[in-house]
């Protein structure tokens, strides 16, 4: 099978600039560094939104600081047969799974939502 | 060549006006033509018989304008017709071919029920009458071009169908092809115009007479709001519209409009779900579009507190308020032994699934009950399925089928469930009941805490978009008209939803462009209610039509848009980046963010200033969440002073 690939030098200047203008990380590890790069130009946003919050539901979770260790991460992302399509190592190698591992454990720890007003005051309740 | 006679020059008029007397002399006097002497064969046959004097006369002296008042023209007639059906407003494009209808309706009918809106695109003013409808229950009526108008319509007439909307349109065109104008009118005239529609609409008709006109208009107005409710189409002739009303003899009337009680479900067939639910150990309720009225959302409460089963609510209506314990995700249906659905648009998909992500290319479906779990379905729309388009979804086999109207139905379903509840059953399902209970609160907590990840993050989360929208309308009688695009759906997870009108659903046909128009719509009836109209809007839907943005602030349409600015069609972009992955192809982003051919970006669309162009108050681009409350909060202030406002947000893809 001939496998199709794009030049992408230009498109990761830009994605580069672009992922250094959303979230913390700019004096991450190089390999996170790399890795919000990767994650942007690798689609993940695409449902898992920028900062890895995703929409917790089975079509985008939460993987910011994901608990999965980093092997268990490139084998799911090599073989998931459920809502989110694999990605095999023609398309996204190793070394670039293992930076954007990198960038999800980069990400701060989330709020709690009681700590929040909005989500602590004005959401439904029963 | 022969040379030019100038001397058989005409104007216009004068040689009009000579051809048809001499048309009609021809007309009249057929044997004053037979007895004309024969030409000689040898003899040049002249070009033009020369004039008789009545011909002669009219060509030099001074010709008579043709009269059009020659009596009530039917339009006007049909304006009396229309107005019997309190029918308040009527968003539309101009266009010739209803200019009769036209005429009539805004200097004999006064521009008054209806009120005529001047829409810029006919897609634009179907949409605002199918958001209008589910903000107060009442249709509108539209008029379009009979056919480059009616062809712009077709998406939002799809979406009104799916969406089990009335919407009346009636079509222009001009039938007599010897008559009508040449050139453009005659391109935008047709046979059957309806035929574009009929396969998407309930009905259509193509009267041939003002008492005609009178009978069908009527008709399809009680079709149209007759549960399955659904779009109709008239094509009105020009020659109708415009010509004097014809004397057959028999004095014109108006047929009295009585609305047709709603489809009620076989009563046998209820006994039997009923029996069924009593005697569930883990009944679960689905519903659709199940609640009409706000009565609907009345009668599903008594019945889930009845059985004490969950309710999901798929969300098309506003069925069953977010805020109540018994109110549940869609994964409850695994844990189920009866399933009772109703006015599901998709029942297959409620009970069985389907992945995206098969080796095959044909994807993965799996079953999401459990094996002999008992299916009962209402729904009123298995009483019009029709073939060509797919709306009628998968085929599920299910053990009762009760066609008929859920709302309708549900108060003999409640009757029949406590006659058929015994008296042992009533501890198991207070225990139920409470264990539903601490599976709500749970679920809460879990969807609170996933709205917090990424709290402060730009571009904005939508969570946080809509909580901050909350925030600054929670102290009004709001009205969530829409969320076009993909918000993941944090509005209706996170607002406390308890009230009919404060969710009006999606847009029926996932035809994108519904949400502008409907939002709009729908805040031209919430305005004559005093309800506050929020809508979440997105770009890519925006740009299908926004010159109904001008709609809005030329009519002071008030609504609050906030626009969910993600730069780029996105359901789009995660199709190619699946496609791609399956092919093992890194997918090609161009210079861009998402897959070639799905960005909305380079340049950025300026939403606030477009916005601006056409008479809003508009504030952006958001991009610090710091920032978001404070402008949202000035665009309440305008929105409640009766202008339309937008705050264009940057935010997270979904």
């Amino acid at each position: 099978m001939r496998f199709v690939r794009v030049p992408v030098a230009p498109a990761l200047v830009a994605l580069v600039a672009f992922a250094a203008s959303f979230g913390p990380g700019s004096a991450l590890a190089a390999s996170a560094e790399k890795g919000k790069a990767a994650y942007i130009q690798f689609g993940c946003w695409q449902c898992h939104d920028y900062n890895g919050q995703g929409v917790s539901t089975s079509n985008g979770r939460v993987i910011a600081r994901t608990a999965m260790p980093l092997d268990a991460f490139i084998a799911f992302v090599r073989t998931t047969d459920g809502a989110m399509p694999p990605y095999r190592p023609p398309v996204l190698s190793d070394e670039d799974l293992g930076d954007i591992y990198a960038y999800l454990q980069s990400l701060p720890e989330p709020k709690a939502a009681s700590d929040i007003p909005l989500l602590k005051n004005d959401v439904r309740s029963q | 060549m022969p040379k030019k006679d100038s001397s058989l020059k005409l104007n216009r008029r004068k040689f009009l006006a000579a051809a048809a007397v001499a048309g009609a002399t021809g007309a009249v006097n057929p044997a004053k033509s037979a007895t004309a002497p024969a030409p000689d064969a040898q003899q040049r046959l002249p070009s033009a018989l020369p004039p008789n004097a009545h011909v002669a006369a009219v060509e030099n002296g001074t010709p008579q304008m043709p009269s059009h008042d020659n009596g009530t023209p039917g339009s006007d007639f049909m304006v009396d017709v229309i107005k019997t059906l309190d029918i308040k407003y009527l968003p539309a494009n101009p266009a010739a071919s209803y200019r009769g209808l036209h005429e009539s309706l805004i200097n004999y009918g006064k521009n008054t029920m209806p009120e005529f809106l001047t829409c810029m695109h006919e897609e634009s003013a179907v949409g605002m009458c199918h958001g209008y409808f589910k903000a107060t229950g009442k249709p509108l009526m539209t008029l379009v071009h009979g056919v480059v108008g009616l062809q712009h319509a077709t998406m939002a007439v799809y979406n009104a169908w799916c969406d089990r909307v009335p919407v009346l349109i009636i079509g222009g065109n001009d039938l007599d092809a010897a008559h009508r104008p040449p050139g453009v009118p005659t391109f935008h005239s047709g046979q059957d115009i309806n035929a574009i529609v009929r396969d998407y609409t309930k009905w259509d008709d193509s009267p041939v007479s003002s008492q005609h006109f009178a009978q069908s208009f009527v008709r399809m107005y009680k079709i149209a709001t007759t549960p399955p409710y659904g779009p109709v189409m008239m094509a009105l002739d020009a020659v109708l519209q415009n010509e004097p009303i014809r004397d057959f003899g028999e004095k014109l009337y108006i047929p009295k409009f009585f609305p047709s009680a709603p489809p009620q479900g076989d009563s046998g067939a209820v006994k039997e779900a009923a029996r069924l639910l009593a005697n569930a150990e883990r009944p679960v309720i689905v519903v659709d579009r199940a609640a009409r009225t706000p009565d609907g959302v009345k009668l599903l409460v008594e019945l889930a507190e009845l059985l004490q089963a969950p309710v999901v609510d798929q969300g098309n209506r506003m069925n069953f308020p977010n805020t109540h314990p018994l109110s549940r995700p869609s994964n409850v249906v695994s844990q189920a032994d009866v399933v009772i659905g109703m006015e599901l648009s998709d029942y297959w998909a409620t009970v069985n699934g389907f992945i995206d992500n098969g080796n095959n290319g044909f994807g993965q479906n799996i079953t999401k009950t459990k094996p002999g779990t008992k299916l009962i379905s209402i729904s009123s729309v298995d009483l019009i399925t029709k073939s060509n388009y797919q709306d009628f979804q998968r085929f599920q086999s299910i053990d009762v089928a009760i066609p008929g109207d859920a709302e309708a139905t549900l108060p003999a379903l409640i009757e029949a469930v406590k006659s058929a509840i015994s008296s042992d059953r009533k501890d198991a399902m207070t225990k139920r009941g409470d264990a539903i209970r601490q599976a709500h609160a749970k679920g809460l907590d879990a969807t609170k805490q996933a709205a917090a990840v990424a709290w402060d993050a730009s571009p904005i989360n939508t969570a946080r978009l809509v909580m901050e929208t909350y925030a600054q309308i929670k102290d009004l009688d709001w009205s969530l008209v829409s969320t076009a695009g993909n918000t993941s759906n944090w509005a209706n997870r996170l607002w406390p939803i308890e009230k009919h009108h404060q969710w009006l659903g999606w847009s029926g046909g996932y035809g994108v462009g519904y949400g502008a128009p409907a939002s709009v719509g729908a805040a031209l009836g919430n305005r004559d209610q005093g309800r506050f109209s929020v809508s979440i809007q997105s770009d890519g839907d925006l740009m299908y039509a926004p010159g109904v943005l001008w709609t809005a602030a030329r009519h002071k349409i008030p609504l609050l848009a906030v626009m969910h600015n993600n730069r780029g069609y996105h359901q789009e972009v995660m199709h190619l980046q699946r496609l791609s992955n399956f092919r093992n192809r890194v997918v090609n982003i161009g210079n861009d963010l998402g897959p070639i051919g799905t960005s909305i970006m380079n340049p950025d669309i300026q939403y606030h200033e477009l916005a601006k162009s056409m008479g809003w108050w508009a504030k952006g681009p958001i991009v610090d969440p710091a920032d978001l409350g404070p402008a949202i909060k000035e665009a309440v202030a305008v929105v409640k002073d009766g202008q339309p406002a937008l705050v264009n947000v940057m935010t997270q893809p979904r």
